[in-house]
């Protein structure tokens, strides 16, 4: 669950990271009075879950008052890659002498929580890392023993840290590695942290990833949730315990099991490609597969107007194919679809479930022994509908 | 011979009072895995199927020399019950829950590390060594005894490729299901190289997808080390980046973790890649 940059920030602040003393705004109105009472230069950022804003025009600098309303009016409501902007963060303009890039994520292939540094900040950590990869000093974690002292100070000396901040940084680095950990970040990023002109570090911009599966302990944040990057069939999706993403394709694909789902995408897309055809979702109907929960995702796979063909691909393993079956007829009666689907149906109980489908004799319904054929037959049944 | 597990291995359930580990359990003792036990926490002294319940892995152990453990409780309680299992002095532990945290994980992996036990999962189908023992919930009819070795991040995938080698007649001598989450106890290289010093084992199969580089590590292993020939299918091909497909750890995330590339490492460390999964039993041939 992504965190917008004012939630981010607001956060580092719980860990005595500091921050602009900025805030939060829906309306030019209150834009304005903040503007007012920061006095000075402030900016008017866009938050949304969107990378780019910057260059979208969703960051602007405002010397004044007036120009601060003016920038709020342009910004609220705009659209950045089409997501509609609603809140913008009013920050007071930071005095900026250097840019440092400080993140703490979770390294998948060490399995170690894993810092990473750079004094060259600023710019985008992933250009920073294919270009100059040894500008970034990075150390991992014990994830039992945690952060220790003799690490902030590795840190602080192999980047390049000038020594009168040495203090400063090592506070802020244990504030965010404490962050993370209690938050259950997969990410913490500032970037930039900023030495101003005074000699002190601030944190001007911050990204905050919390971990999904650790909602559960989170309750404040998960209360922060901002949803509205959402589609609304994902959202009920998520809401009947269905993994479904939406895609460009034609081809709806439901099936059981991730590995098993993105192998089907795969083969619409190998056998459909060159026509131009492939899958229009991403769906894991999880284990069990009843009516009610076919039925479900089959609505909202065909919420989406660019499907022409449904491919079911089940394989039953302690599921058995003719309960499917009987599932998927319901399904099919309840929801009524007027584009053919193609059914296959493999493992246990696969012939009994096979000759249901075959004995109901529904015109647009076709079944398929396997997955190479499924895939074909939906990708031609695509190509004839057109 | 076989990998992990075999008809000798004790097997003690986590969570087997519970509604899935006790369904599962008594799938694993119809297969004919010795499951000498279960474990949950407030129900020490009951019974199941005829088998003695524990409160705690530490009584478990003592009372039935169990070996490996099958941890099946809820994400929230996973990561306990796992450190429990390795405390107990288990030698394997596999873990089937699904949805653990991360951060969870990393100290897991890394408890279980110093205890010297080794860790299967979490959010895996489980081992099976077909007509020996099954710890998990890979189900009977998609193997058969043989001497192709299988190692995958994925469930109905692996039994779908098991079930088209079955049906070639092809059996497998292991199938390793590591799981598809970002921070597992065991992986694809791992297991490669316990395949490769298996004299039962005499091809291998791996079933990798999108998201972080074990595949990648793996091509290395291969290339260096492994003197077995290994097919390979990568799932995912058609996934855009940055979307997770279903599984935690599958993302292509700042272009990293592509199909392309892993492809491409296999390919040139010489394993045959299959474009679609039901061509594997061919490249096996």
């Amino acid at each position: 669950m992504k965190l917008h940059e004012y939630q981010s920030k607001f956060l580092f602040r719980d860990f005595g990271i500091p921050i602009p003393e900025g805030q939060v705004a829906t309306t030019a109105d209150e834009v304005q009075q903040i503007a007012a009472e920061l006095g000075g230069v402030v900016v008017i950022k866009a938050q949304a879950h969107v990378g780019g804003r910057g260059k979208a025009g969703g960051v602007k600098v405002a010397k004044n008052v007036e120009e601060a309303r003016a920038y709020a009016e342009q910004i609220l409501g705009m659209d950045i890659k089409g997501l509609r902007v609603d809140k913008v963060l009013v920050d007071p303009g930071a005095d900026i002498e250097r840019e440092i890039y400080l993140a703490i994520t979770n390294d998948r292939g060490a399995g170690r929580p894993l810092i990473m540094t750079s004094m060259d900040g600023g710019m985008d950590i992933e250009e920073l890392n294919r270009e100059r990869p040894d500008a970034i000093t990075r150390e991992h974690i014990d994830p039992i023993l945690g952060l220790q002292g003799f690490q902030v100070t590795y840190i602080a000396s192999a980047m390049g840290m000038p020594r009168a901040l040495w203090r400063q940084f090592g506070s802020i680095l244990r504030g965010l590695y404490r962050c993370y950990v209690e938050s259950d970040a997969e990410l913490a990023e500032i970037n930039p942290l900023v030495i101003t002109g005074g000699g002190d570090l601030l944190a001007v911009d911050g990204k905050v990833i919390i971990d999904e599966n650790a909602l559960f302990r989170q309750p404040a944040l998960t209360a922060e949730r901002d949803a509205s990057d959402e589609l609304e069939s994902e959202r009920q999706a998520r809401e009947a315990g269905i993994t479904y993403i939406k895609l460009d394709g034609q081809i709806g694909c439901m099936v059981n099991g991730a590995g098993l789902a993105m192998t089907t995408m795969d083969m619409t897309k190998l056998y459909g490609d060159a026509n131009g055809i492939g899958p229009a979702n991403f769906l894991d109907i999880g284990g069990g597969a009843t009516p009610e929960q076919v039925a479900t995702a089959l609505r909202i796979i065909l919420s989406d107007s660019n499907v022409k063909c449904v491919l079911f691909n089940i394989f039953g393993g302690i599921t058995r194919c003719d309960e499917v079956a009987n599932g998927i007829l319901t399904a099919y009666n309840e929801v009524k679809p007027d584009v053919p689907m193609v059914i296959r149906l493999q493992g246990t109980n696969a012939p009994a479930g096979n000759r249901i489908i075959s004995e109901a004799q529904i015109p647009n319904i076709m079944s398929a022994q396997t997955l190479t054929d499924a895939a074909k037959m939906a990708v031609a049944a695509v190509k004839e509908g057109a | 011979m076989s990998i992990l597990i075999d008809r000798s291995s004790k097997v003690l359930v986590q969570g087997i009072t519970g509604r899935q580990g006790g369904f599962h359990a008594k799938l694993m003792m119809e297969y004919g895995t010795d499951v000498v036990g279960g474990v949950t926490p407030g129900k020490g002294g009951e019974w199941f199927e005829g088998k003695p319940v524990f409160d705690t892995m530490r009584k478990a152990v003592e009372t039935t020399n169990a070996d490996v453990s099958l941890v099946t409780v809820p994400a929230r309680f996973a990561a306990d019950a796992m450190m429990e299992a390795a405390d107990a002095g288990l030698r394997l532990v596999i873990c089937l829950t699904e949805h653990i945290p991360v951060s969870d994980m990393m100290r897991v992996v890394s408890y279980c590390a110093q205890k010297g036990t080794r860790l299967i999962g979490p959010n895996c189908p489980g081992v099976m060594t077909p007509g020996q023992a099954k710890v998990g919930i890979i189900p009977a009819m998609v193997a058969v005894p043989g001497n192709v070795g299988v190692v995958s991040k994925s469930g109905t995938l692996t039994y779908e490729v098991g079930f088209a080698m079955k049906n070639a007649g092809i059996g497998n001598s292991t199938i390793v299901g590591i799981g598809g989450d970002p921070v597992i106890g065991t992986t694809f290289v791992e297991v490669l190289e316990m395949f490769e010093n298996d004299p039962e084992t005499e091809k291998v199969a791996l079933l990798g997808e999108i998201g972080g580089s074990a595949e990648i590590v793996a091509a290395e292993y291969i290339k260096n080390a492994m003197t077995k020939p290994v097919a390979a299918f990568i799932a995912g091909r058609s996934a855009p980046p940055g979307k997770r497909m279903g599984h935690a750890g599958a993302i292509v995330d700042g272009g990293e973790g592509s199909a392309e590339e892993k492809i491409q490492a296999l390919e040139a460390a010489g394993a045959r890649v299959a474009a679609n999964p039901e061509e594997i039993p061919g490249l096996l041939s």
